[in-house]
């Protein structure tokens, strides 16, 4: 999976993102007003401390007098089990929001995935879409548990801090209000740089990462050039590069915490030197001369954290940037609005009508494709690697639509039967077997729970997959590995004919796989498709022509068109592409001679054409 | 553990200069940074006593001194800040090149068993956490350490008693940050997990989408997502309990100490025990305790993760490589020096348990061309890759001009040797690199190398199409050469191989992906180049291999036919039948 894409940082802040995210914020109305509320009061009592100092050294120390001190102790107590309960609140109710929103989001992408047409899936990798759902989520997180809302806190801090130093002092308040400047000034000049080296350091982590990435793929390759110490060379020079940046942005914080704390002692200073001299002309309180020093150093967190923040609200819009281009992906294949219904019987006929098909642009895979299949038939596909057979499945099922002609089922086209009703026709074994995580039961079970328990024995004995799995310590209960691989590929081959077994199907539609396998699962493949086959109407896209000799019609595809039909004895006769297919398999397995052996050699030198 | 620290000493202790003088900044702005409230204790005490006579001129004076001291003090930082995190960016650099060049070492097998993805893991997650040991978490421990000491000298003092009473609270917090950061951290990792299995979730769903599909399984698979999805929101909701109690506890204790202060404090303001400065001052130092208080926890779980993730590394680390030079032999100096005689003598190889190559005995002269043919897992690449030491042979087994391989010096035996694997790898670069990859550039000059790009361009008949990519042999080919069709990458790596003047060519199907047409007339050209080399060549297509002196089938790891083209058609075996259906291939395309 490649990250370079990932790693880019969009702008900060973009108003129509924003607006569409903080839409997601709208069914939770009640509880962002809750922690909003929370996040305030919790804002006002962290400004009640100092005050509480001021009292103690005017109401007490300084005239002496000890009743009264336990009230503002307890008072203070007071205070802070309350910021404990409403911190505590505020987190909970917030996170919790956020979580649930994430929860609805990764919903809304995932149902997204499930209904967006076979081309989409194509043309993206499962490695990207997975960090849609994993990742780029989690970045929008972040912006609602600890983003949105905690800057409303910040803020609100940073202004009750103001006026409550206002209400002291107002002269002493300006006094300590000069700073402010200088720390925005200061704070704007860290944050420009810090991001911008931080978009260097990760451009540069993302080149050295790509860099090892590609070399540990690559290692054989290196080698055997012996390009080891050219390769450490450029390795070095990236990584020193990157060291160079962090150097850089060692730099930055190195002059931006040093700096605040200059600031914080300049704004300590001023206070002494202006609220000391007051104190003595007796016009400012020695409480509040201490309460002032202890506001003042309150100024700097909401103003560093504010500048944190931006950081997180950048990758954010990156994450959900990604996401909604993902959720406004149009759905390429979907049910028709009002579709015929249609009784769930099987299929009278089924027709390709002059059907073309491509898969880019104009590559048509399928050219002018026509033939019928009727109720009870039996049709065999035949033809040469990449002739189009495993396309006319992906077309009948809809996994993508015709460029033209149409594709009729009793005269309707399938366009305009409902998408669930039309594959609910078929039972498809697909060329690429492909099992689920689980027991082998729930492998052919697929989640249909009104499929019953004897449905699926009856089905395995059906198709011999019995033999194998009765073998197994724990039989149908056995899990299999991920993608089946404590199986062999014929039985996982059998497993996915008792699978279309079960789902009783009306249409069956065999597309055998390709892959060899010994001889005595081969003969049991071969009886269970006699199985399989009998009594249903069956399309079989054959590349073991051995499995379809038995057929009513067999269609013979070659480079996208239909260029022989008939039975397997009457192509034969026929000595047409059918009869060289036919000689091509029987070949491996000398069971007929081979006519013309020297002919052949004469006429069709390979090469030399 | 003892192990892994003697492991990192020598990287931290080459900086040990550096080092001493950024703990000594941090010594110096630590004691500035206690001076502070001292100052501070002075004014309070000035203006609250009646007897003393201040002036404006005091004040600014203080002022002024403050100001002065927090400039030294912030200078200091900086200079600790540079130095100390600047030493574990060295270090972190170090790491990090120390670890790619020993993967150069490891051998092609240790990259089969070893995944990709858990090797960048190690290199880029916990290689930062090494980092997180070595530089912060030094600077936090020795700052904190520091501060804790001589702040809480500082204010016993003050008062003793006050001291005392006032820290029990502190310790409260350095005990819930150890006690929640182990929880917080175990709950992270469920999430992870529980992340990682929804991963996988999604990534089945998506990867059976056809299967999905066919089968109506979307609402069973939404629902499946649907449980995953709850449950990661579950195990957050634990975190979020967690985190809802660890923050406003801190908060709490830290109030906690501060209402003591402030109760107890101004009552021995009151009582005549202290100064109320000093009591302004006592306060200032218990908010500086507070740092140290939480970093305490935080600094031991960095310590922590930073040694897990050390000793992950070192696993990597302290693996062997298989193939070395073991070679002493000075009379094969130089790639050139190669002739070109290969000899197979009975090669048994086994792989993973599994014997691959079973029984191998051949051999062809300098200049000679030995063709491979079988079926998928006849054991022809496995044959290959052990000629240029890809994979170990076994003593005794595999001979270039009579000399064991393992005896050659690797650069010598590899320099000799141009191999074209059938998945070629090529790197995200311009074409023109790609193809001039084994070539040291600075030897050949820039003119002369285009030169030579162009000419083994031409030999693939890759010319051409080269010419008319945008920026012709400068266009980059994107990451795996993912601009380039499967059949032109074949032929780059063609190409590549045949710039470092190989005295062995080995084409293992390097040219399976190419249109028949183009690789006739690649053969063609090739044939004069491969009159003064020797090759060795693995194909599907007899045309390719009709012309060789040597034809070997392998069935499972085994020699089943041998001879020339002529041979192998008179044995009417297996060669004899894949060439007649062959034949009928060709009579099909054309239909």
């Amino acid at each position: 999976m490649s990250n370079h894409d990932e790693e880019v940082l969009g702008k900060a802040y973009d108003a129509r993102l924003m607006r569409r995210l903080l839409g997601y914020l709208r069914p939770h109305k009640a509880s962002v007003i809750g922690a909003l509320v929370g996040i305030i009061g919790h804002s006002i009592l962290q400004l009640v401390q100092p005050y509480l100092t001021k009292l103690a050294i005017d109401r007490h120390i300084t005239t002496g007098d000890m009743t009264g001190l336990e009230e503002i102790a307890l008072l203070f107590f007071g205070v802070l089990v309350g910021s404990f309960l409403l911190e505590y609140a505020q987190m909970y109710t917030m996170q919790m929001t956020g979580q649930r929103i994430m929860f609805d989001l990764r919903m809304q992408i995932y149902r997204h995935f499930q209904r967006l047409d076979l081309r989409f899936h194509d043309r993206n990798p499962v490695g990207r879409m997975m960090t849609r759902v994993t990742t780029d989520v989690e970045a929008l997180n972040d912006l609602f548990s600890s983003g949105v809302i905690s800057i409303f806190g910040d803020v609100f801090t940073l202004v009750g801090v103001m006026v409550v130093m206002l209400l002291m002092d107002w002269r002493l308040a300006l006094v300590a209000f000069a700073v402010l400047p200088m720390i925005a000034i200061v704070t704007h000049w860290f944050r420009r740089h810090a991001r911008e080296s931080y978009r260097r350091t990760r451009t540069l982590i993302a080149r050295i990462n790509a860099f090892l990435q590609e070399n540990i793929t690559g290692m054989s390759t290196v080698q055997l050039f012996g390009q080891e110490t050219e390769q450490l060379n450029r390795f070095d020079g990236i990584n020193k590069r990157h060291r160079g940046a962090t150097v850089e942005s060692i730099f930055y914080y190195g002059v931006f915490y040093p700096a605040i704390e200059i600031i914080g002692a300049l704004a300590t200073a001023l206070i002494i030197w202006n609220g000391g001299a007051w104190t003595l002309e007796r016009t400012l309180t020695l409480g509040t001369l201490v309460a002032f020093l202890q506001y003042s150093q309150r100024f700097f967190r909401p103003i560093s954290d504010l500048s944190e923040k931006f950081n997180l609200l950048q990758s954010a819009m990156a994450s959900s940037e990604r996401i909604f281009a993902l959720l406004e992906t149009p759905v390429g294949i979907e049910s028709p609005v009002s579709f015929v219904s249609r009784s769930r019987e099987t299929p009278r006929s089924i027709t390709f009508d002059h059907v073309w098909f491509a898969y880019n642009d104009e590559d048509y895979v399928v050219r002018d494709l026509s033939f019928d299949v009727t109720s009870g038939e039996s049709v065999g596909i035949v033809g040469a690697t990449g002739a189009g057979k495993s396309t006319l499945i992906n077309l009948l099922m809809r996994f993508y639509d015709v460029n033209r002609g149409r594709i009729l089922i009793d005269g309707v086209d399938i366009r305009c039967i409902d998408l669930v009703e039309l594959r609910g026709l078929f039972s498809c074994v697909l060329q690429d077997i492909y099992l689920f995580s689980g027991t082998i039961e729930e492998n052919v079970r697929l989640g249909k729970e009104s499929i019953l328990d004897e449905d699926i024995k009856r089905s395995i004995v059906a198709v011999h997959a019995d033999r194998f799995i009765d073998r197994l310590p724990n039989g149908l209960k056995e899990e299999v590995f991920e993608r089946g691989e404590n199986l062999s590929v014929g039985q996982k081959q059998l497993l996915s004919f008792a699978r279309a077994l079960a789902f009783s199907p009306r249409v069956l539609i065999l597309d055998e796989a390709t892959s060899s396998v010994d001889t005595e699962t081969e003969l049991l493949i071969r009886d269970a498709l006699r199985v399989l086959m009998a009594g249903h109407t069956t399309i079989a896209i054959a590349h073991r022509l051995s499995t379809v000799q038995d057929v009513d019609k067999l269609l013979v595809l070659h480079k996208g068109e239909l260029r022989e039909v008939g039975s397997h004895q009457e192509l034969l006769r026929r000595r047409g592409i059918y009869y060289k297919l036919y000689q091509l398999q029987q070949k491996g397995k000398g069971e007929i001679p081979f006519p013309r052996m020297e002919d052949s050699e004469l006429n069709l030198r390979p090469r030399e054409a | 553990m003892f192990y892994a620290l003697s492991r990192l000493s020598p990287y931290i202790l080459l900086y040990r200069s550096r080092l001493t003088l950024g703990l000594g900044c941090l010594v110096v702005t630590t004691a500035i940074s206690l001076i502070s409230p001292w100052i501070l204790k002075f004014v309070i005490d000035d203006l609250a006593d009646v007897g003393t006579i201040v002036t404006t001129g005091d004040l600014m004076f203080y002022a002024l001194l403050l100001v002065g001291i927090a400039l030294v003090g912030g200078c200091s930082r900086f200079f600790q800040r540079r130095i100390i995190i600047g030493v574990s960016r060295d270090i972190e650099y170090n790491l990090r090149n120390d670890f790619f060049s020993h993967l150069q070492h490891l051998h092609k097998g240790y990259f089969q068993v070893h995944r990709t993805g858990d090797l960048m893991s190690r290199a880029t997650n916990d290689l930062s956490a090494v980092r997180m040991m070595v530089g912060p978490a030094i600077m936090y421990s020795a700052s904190t350490g520091l501060i804790f000491i001589v702040a809480t000298l500082l204010m016993l003092s003050i008062d003793v008693r006050l001291t005392l009473i006032t820290m029990m609270p502190l310790l409260l917090v350095s005990l819930s940050v150890r006690y929640f950061g182990v929880a917080i951290y175990k709950r992270s990792e469920q999430i992870q997990s529980k992340l990682a299995s929804m991963s996988v979730v999604v990534q089945e769903a998506l990867a059976g989408i056809r299967v999905v599909r066919a089968y109506r399984r979307e609402d069973f698979e939404l629902k499946r997502f649907e449980n995953v999805n709850r449950e990661y929101v579950a195990c957050n909701r634990q975190l979020i309990r967690l985190q809802g109690y660890f923050v406003p506890s801190l908060s709490f204790f830290l109030g906690l100490s501060a209402l003591l202060v402030l109760w107890l404090g101004s009552q021995q303001v009151i009582l005549g025990h202290i100064t109320v400065g000093e009591f302004v001052a006592f306060n200032a130092y218990l908010v500086m305790l507070s740092w140290p208080m939480i970093a305490f926890g935080w600094v031991t779980n960095m310590l922590q993760r930073g040694m897990a993730s050390w000793q992950r590394m070192l696993e990597v680390l302290d693996s062997e490589p298989l193939v070395t030079n073991l070679s002493k032999r000075r009379d094969l100096g130089q790639p050139k020096d190669v002739r070109g005689g290969i000899e197979f003598r009975n090669l048994t190889f086994s792989y993973n348990g599994e014997c691959v190559l079973d029984g191998i005995s051949a051999s062809i002269e300098p200049g000679q061309t030995l063709a491979l043919v079988g079926a998928t897992g006849s054991g022809k690449s496995t044959l290959l890759s052990l000629l240029p030491r890809l994979h170990e042979p076994p003593p005794g087994t595999v001979f270039v001009d009579g000399v064991d391989v393992r005896d050659i010096p690797l650069d010598v035996l590899r320099g000799a040797i141009g191999y074209v694997p059938q998945e070629p790898f090529l790197f995200s670069d311009t074409l023109s690199d790609n193809v001039a990859f084994g070539v040291t550039h600075q030897r050949t000059g820039e003119a002369s190398k285009n030169d030579q790009v162009q000419r083994a361009a031409a030999i693939v008949q890759l010319d051409k199409e080269f010419s008319e990519f945008p920026q012709g042999y400068d266009t980059f080919i994107g990451e795996r050469g993912i601009r380039l069709s499967g059949g032109q990458k074949q032929r780059t790596a063609l190409a590549r191989a045949l710039m470092v003047d190989p005295r062995i060519l080995i084409l293992d199907d390097a040219l399976s992906a190419v249109d028949t047409h183009t690789e006739e007339a690649i053969l063609v050209s090739l044939r004069g180049i491969l009159k003064e080399r020797t090759a060795i060549i693995v194909a599907h297509r007899i045309s390719t291999v009709r012309d060789a002196d040597l034809i070997l089938v392998l069935d499972q790891g085994k020699i089943v036919e041998r001879g020339t083209h002529e041979d192998l058609l008179a044995c009417n075996g297996r060669y004899a039948n894949m060439y007649r259906k062959q034949l009928l291939e060709v009579e099909l395309q054309g239909l």
